[in-house]
C-alpha cells in the first residue's frame, strides 16, 4: 500500500468518528510523521554524496525511523539446549517372561530434556496414571466416592474396576487399614490383600503402606516375599526408617525379591539426595523412585511445582542423585477444602470443581516432570491420558482454526 | 528448607557489579546502611536503583543508564490501561520460578461481544468486577475486560466499548482483526489505553499506526508461526511500536503440543538467548477452547480451566477466557496467586502460641501445625468467625497435619513441650485442648502425657465454626 492511499484510507476512516474534533491533535502527529519519513529517506539518499564532502552539520533527530512498508522478514532457530545427564528409565512390573504374572509392564522416565519440550527432544516413555484404592473402606469425597461405592469393601474388585472401567495402567493399593492405630492388620493378612489383587489384576501395582515406618516396614517385607518376581513398587521408604534403623532390611527385601522403592521426602531435594544415598547401599539405581511430596492446589502446590522443576533440570544438569523418575500423590489434591466442601452457588457445582482440582494439580505437575501420577478421578484420569496424548504429538497446529477466534460465536 | 536459599539475580549478576557503578558514597539516602548493602537489595529486586537519591543526579547518568540495562528484566514489563486501573504484564526476570520470583501475575481477562445483548453484557462485566474469593485472608479477583468485534461492525463495537467502559473500569483488550473496526473501539475510549489485539500478517500497518496514534500498546498475532511471529515484532519495533504482547496461538485441541512448544521456545529465547524480538510478554487465549467441538458446555468449560493453568505454568502473562463460572476462575486464580508467590518464602510459620481477638480465661484453645499453608488458613477461619481463642502452633517442622501425623512430626510430647513452653496453663482455667480431626488418633496420647482433655475437632478448620457452637464449652464430666 502506498503511503499516500494509506493516508487516505486513514482519514476516511477517521471520518465516521463523531469525536473528530478531539482527534485534532492527532492529525498534527500524523503530519510530523510524514515529515519525518521525508528525512529519513532524504538522509538515507545523502549518505553516499555527503562523504565525499565535509559531514554535513545538519543534526538529525536520533528518533527519526523509516516505517517499514513490507514485513522485515527475519529468521527463527528453535532455543536448543544441551544437557549432560538425563532421567534413569524404570520398568514397573514384571511379565511372566521375566518372572512375575503381569500382562505386561510399564516403563518409565528417560527424560533427556525438560518435561515436553518436544522442539528439542521428545520424552522416550510417556507419563503413566496409576489408580488409587484401599484395602478397607475408607471416607472419600462424595465425588470420589460416587464411582467406587460398590467396591469398597473388596480391594481386588475395586482394582478391577479400575483397571476395566477407569482404564488405569497400574493400581496402587494403599494398605491403610495395616495403621496400629486404625486395624492393625497383620502384615500377613496385608499380603493376602496384594495376591488377591494381582491375581485380579494383570496391571503393574504399587503397594503403599500407612506411614508408621515400623509397622510398614513389617508389612512390605511380607508382601515383598508374597509378590517375588512382580517388580512392585513399596510405596513409601523414608528418611525416618533410616533412622530407626530399618531401612537396610526392607531395601534388602526389595533387592532380593525383585521390587522397587519409591523413596519419600517431604519437599527437600536434599533430603531426598539423601535418602538415594542411603537405598544405593542396597538398590541398583534403576529400582529407585522419587516421592518428593505433591501438596494440593492452594495448599503448598506451588512448592511442589518448584521443587520439580529444580529436580529434574538438576538431573539434566548431571545431579546423579536426582536422576530417578518422579512420582506425585496427586489424590492429595483432593485435601484442598475447595475440591470438596459445599460453597456459596457461584462456585458450584462441586461435582466438576473437585475433579477439576485434581486435574489442574496433576496437569501443571505434568510441565513439572512428574512420571508417574497417583489418582483417583475418573474424569481426572481421563483428561490426564488425553493431554498426555495431545502432548505427545507435535506438528498438528492448524493455523487456520483459530485464526478468526476473535469472531467466533459461542 | 532449601527453597530458602538467596538466589543470585538473573544472569550471574552479582551485588558487586551493582556496587561499582554506584556513587558510593555510603550517604544512606536510601535507607540502607551503606552502598553495599543498597546493591545486594537491588540485585535481590527488594529496592529498585531509583531508590538511590545521588545515582539521579545528572553526572551519574551514565552509570545509571549502566544499571538500568544491566537490571533490565528478560522480559519487558508493558502497562496496559491508565491512572489507577493500569495493570502490568511481563517484565519476568527468569525462566523458572526457583531462579528468582515471578513479578506480574498473570491478569484474567474475561471476554464480552459486540452482539451480546446489552443486559447480558453488562451482566457478565459487573459478574466480572464483582468476582471475588477469600484465600487464606487474601482477596482474590480478576482483573480485564477483552471485548470481541464478532459483528465486525464499527457501530456496534463503539457502543459497546462505550457501555462496557462507562460500566467498569478494569483494563480493556479490544479485539478486532478489522483496523477500522479498531479504530471504532480506541476512538471511544482513547484515555484507557487498552491492548490492541492484534495485529497480523494482513493488517500489521493500520494496526501500527493505531497502536501509535493512540498510543496503546499492540498484541501480534501469529498462530503457530514463531518465525512470523518475530519478523512482525521486527517490523513493529521498526514502525515505532514499543509496547509489544505475543500472541503464538493457543491451540486447545490438535496442535496443544505445540503451542506449549511455542510459549517455551519464546520464553527460553528471551530468557537464554537474549532475543530481544521475542523479549515480551506472551498472551495466551484458553477461550480458544469454545472452538472445539465438545457437545456439552461444561467439557468445554472444563477444558479452559486446565488450558489456562497450564499456560500459567508455560509463561503466559496475560490470559483471555470465556467462562466466568466459578468452578472454572476458582482454580485458574488460586494457582495464579501461588506461583507468584515468593519462591524463597518459608514454608513454616514461628511455632508458638497465638491470640485471637480478646480471650479470656474461658476461652477455648485449639492447635495447628506450623506449615505455613495450615496456618494460614485455620488464622483465616478464626478471624472470619471472630472467634477469641488461643491457637497452639506446634513446630512439624513445616508440614501439615495429616503427614504430620504420619510421619511423626506431630507427636504427644511435641504437643506437651508445645503447652509447657506457652504457658498457656496461666491464661485459661480449664484444661480442654481442641486438636484438629486429622490427629484424633494422637488423642490418648496427649491426654495421658499432658493431663488435659482433649477435643477431637473438625477434619478442616472451616468446621471451627460449627463446632464452637456446638461442643464450646464443652459439658464437664
Amino acid at each position: 500500500m502506498k503511503m499516500e492511499e494509506k493516508e487516505e484510507k486513514k482519514k476516511a476512516s477517521i471520518k465516521f468518528s463523531p469525536d473528530l474534533i478531539e482527534l485534532l491533535s492527532r492529525f498534527q502527529e500524523i503530519e510530523l510523521e510524514d515529515v519525518d519519513i521525508e528525512v529519513g529517506d532524504l538522509e538515507i539518499w545523502l549518505r553516499p554524496t555527503a562523504s565525499l564532502t565535509a559531514p554535513p552539520k545538519v543534526a538529525v533527530p536520533p528518533l527519526l525511523k523509516v516505517k517499514p512498508t513490507a514485513i522485515l522478514e527475519e529468521a527463527f532457530l528453535p532455543p536448543i539446549e544441551e544437557y549432560v545427564g538425563s532421567v534413569l528409565e524404570v520398568k514397573l512390573g514384571a511379565t511372566r517372561g521375566e518372572g512375575g504374572s503381569r500382562g505386561k509392564n510399564v516403563v518409565i522416565g528417560g527424560a533427556t530434556s525438560p518435561a515436553f519440550c518436544m522442539f528439542e527432544k521428545p520424552p522416550p516413555n510417556q507419563p503413566v496414571v496409576t489408580l488409587d484404592v484401599f484395602d478397607m473402606a475408607v471416607s472419600l469425597p462424595k465425588a470420589i466416592r460416587m464411582h467406587v461405592k460398590e467396591v469398597m469393601e473388596d480391594t481386588a474388585a475395586w482394582a478391577k474396576l479400575a483397571v476395566d472401567k477407569f482404564g488405569a495402567e497400574m493400581v496402587t493399593v494403599h494398605l491403610v487399614s495395616t495403621d496400629p492405630l486404625i486395624k492393625d492388620t497383620s502384615p500377613k493378612d496385608a499380603s493376602k490383600t496384594i495376591e488377591e489383587v494381582l491375581q485380579a489384576v494383570d496391571v503393574p501395582l504399587i503397594v503403599g503402606g500407612c506411614g508408621d515406618p515400623k509397622k510398614d516396614v513389617t508389612v512390605f517385607k511380607k508382601v515383598s516375599e508374597v509378590a517375588q518376581g512382580e517388580r512392585v513398587v513399596l510405596s513409601s521408604l523414608t528418611l525416618d526408617m533410616a533412622e530407626a534403623g530399618i531401612l537396610g532390611e526392607v531395601a534388602k527385601a526389595a533387592r532380593d525379591d525383585g521390587h522397587l522403592a519409591l523413596a519419600f521426602t517431604a519437599l527437600d531435594l536434599n533430603q531426598a539426595k539423601e535418602l538415594n544415598r542411603r537405598l544405593y547401599e542396597f538398590l541398583p539405581k534403576d529400582r529407585i523412585l522419587m516421592d518428593l511430596t505433591t501438596a494440593a492446589l492452594g495448599y503448598g502446590l506451588e512448592y511442589s511445582f518448584t521443587i520439580h522443576e529444580r529436580a529434574r533440570v538438576a538431573a539434566l544438569m548431571g545431579d546423579q542423585e536426582l536422576q530417578h523418575p518422579v512420582l506425585s500423590g496427586t489424590t492429595n489434591s483432593w485435601a484442598a477444602r475447595e475440591a470438596w466442601m459445599k460453597m456459596g452457588p457461584e462456585w458450584e457445582p462441586r461435582e466438576l470443581r473437585g475433579p477439576i482440582w485434581e486435574t489442574v494439580t496433576a496437569l501443571v505437575l505434568l510441565l513439572a516432570g512428574v512420571d508417574l501420577f497417583m489418582m483417583m478421578h475418573p474424569a481426572a484420569v481421563r483428561t490426564m491420558k488425553e493431554v498426555v496424548r495431545r502432548l505427545m504429538s507435535t506438528g498438528k497446529a492448524r493455523p487456520d482454526k483459530i485464526a478468526d477466534w476473535v469472531t467466533v460465536k459461542i | 528448607m532449601t527453597e530458602r536459599e538467596v538466589k543470585k539475580g538473573i544472569k550471574e549478576l552479582s551485588p558487586i557489579d551493582v556496587y561499582m557503578l554506584l556513587p558510593r558514597t555510603n550517604c544512606k539516602e536510601c535507607g540502607e546502611a551503606n552502598c553495599m548493602a543498597f546493591a545486594t537489595k537491588v540485585v535481590n529486586r527488594e529496592l529498585p536503583i531509583e531508590s538511590c537519591p545521588p545515582l539521579l543526579e545528572k553526572k551519574h547518568k551514565r552509570a545509571y543508564g549502566k544499571l538500568q540495562e544491566m537490571l533490565a528484566p528478560a522480559v519487558k514489563e508493558i502497562v496496559i490501561g491508565a491512572g489507577n486501573h493500569e495493570v502490568k504484564v511481563g517484565g519476568k526476570l527468569v525462566m523458572y520460578r526457583h531462579e528468582f520470583t515471578y513479578h506480574n501475575p498473570t491478569p484474567i481477562a474475561i471476554e464480552v461481544t459486540d452482539e451480546m445483548p446489552e443486559r447480558e453484557l453488562l451482566d457478565k462485566v459487573k459478574r466480572v468486577e464483582g468476582f471475588s474469593y477469600n484465600y487464606i485472608g487474601r482477596e482474590v479477583n480478576l482483573d480485564m475486560i477483552a471485548i470481541r468485534s464478532t459483528s465486525n461492525d464499527p457501530t456496534a463495537f463503539k457502543s459497546t466499548v462505550e457501555k462496557v467502559a462507562k460500566t467498569c473500569e478494569l483494563p480493556l483488550i479490544l479485539c478486532s482483526f478489522t483496523p477500522n473496526v479498531m479504530e471504532a473501539g480506541l476512538v471511544a475510549i482513547k484515555d484507557r489505553k487498552p491492548l490492541i489485539y492484534a495485529a497480523t500478517k494482513d493488517n500489521w500497518r493500520d494496526m501500527a499506526e493505531l497502536a501509535l496514534m493512540y498510543d496503546c500498546p499492540l498484541a501480534i498475532f501469529a498462530p503457530n508461526n514463531l518465525k512470523l511471529l518475530r519478523s512482525l515484532a521486527k517490523t513493529m519495533i521498526e514502525y515505532g511500536v514499543e509496547n509489544i504482547v505475543l500472541d503464538p496461538g493457543t491451540f486447545a485441541d490438535e496442535g496443544f503440543s505445540d503451542t506449549i512448544n511455542n510459549f517455551t521456545m519464546v520464553r527460553r529465547n528471551a530468557c537464554h538467548k537474549g532475543d530481544t524480538l521475542l523479549s515480551f510478554p506472551i498472551i495466551g487465549t484458553p477461550i480458544t477452547a469454545w472452538i472445539g467441538e465438545e457437545a456439552s458446555e461444561d467439557m468445554l468449560a472444563w477444558k479452559e480451566a486446565y488450558i489456562a493453568s497450564m499456560l500459567m505454568s508455560r509463561y503466559a502473562d496475560i490470559l483471555i477466557m470465556h467462562s466466568l463460572d466459578g468452578w472454572v476462575q476458582l482454580p485458574t486464580v488460586i494457582w495464579r496467586f501461588n506461583i507468584y508467590t515468593d519462591p524463597r518464602k518459608p514454608v513454616a510459620v514461628e511455632p508458638g502460641l497465638r491470640i485471637f481477638g480478646e480471650p479470656d480465661e474461658n476461652s477455648p484453645l485449639l492447635l495447628t501445625t506450623n506449615y505455613a499453608l495450615t496456618y494460614f488458613t485455620v488464622e483465616s477461619d478464626i478471624k472470619s468467625a471472630k472467634l477469641n481463642c488461643y491457637l497452639l502452633v506446634v513446630d512439624t517442622e513445616g508440614i501439615s497435619v495429616e503427614s504430620a501425623v504420619a510421619g511423626r512430626y506431630l507427636t504427644a510430647q511435641k504437643t506437651a513441650d508445645t503447652i509447657k513452653e506457652s504457658e498457656i496453663d496461666q491464661k485459661v482455667k480449664h484444661r480442654h485442648l481442641i486438636i484438629p480431626g486429622m490427629a484424633a488418633r494422637l488423642s490418648g496420647e496427649i491426654e495421658d502425657l499432658t493431663g488435659w482433655r482433649v477435643l477431637v475437632g473438625p477434619r478442616d478448620s472451616s468446621g471451627i465454626p460449627k463446632f464452637m457452637s456446638e461442643k464450646w464449652p464443652p459439658k464437664e464430666d
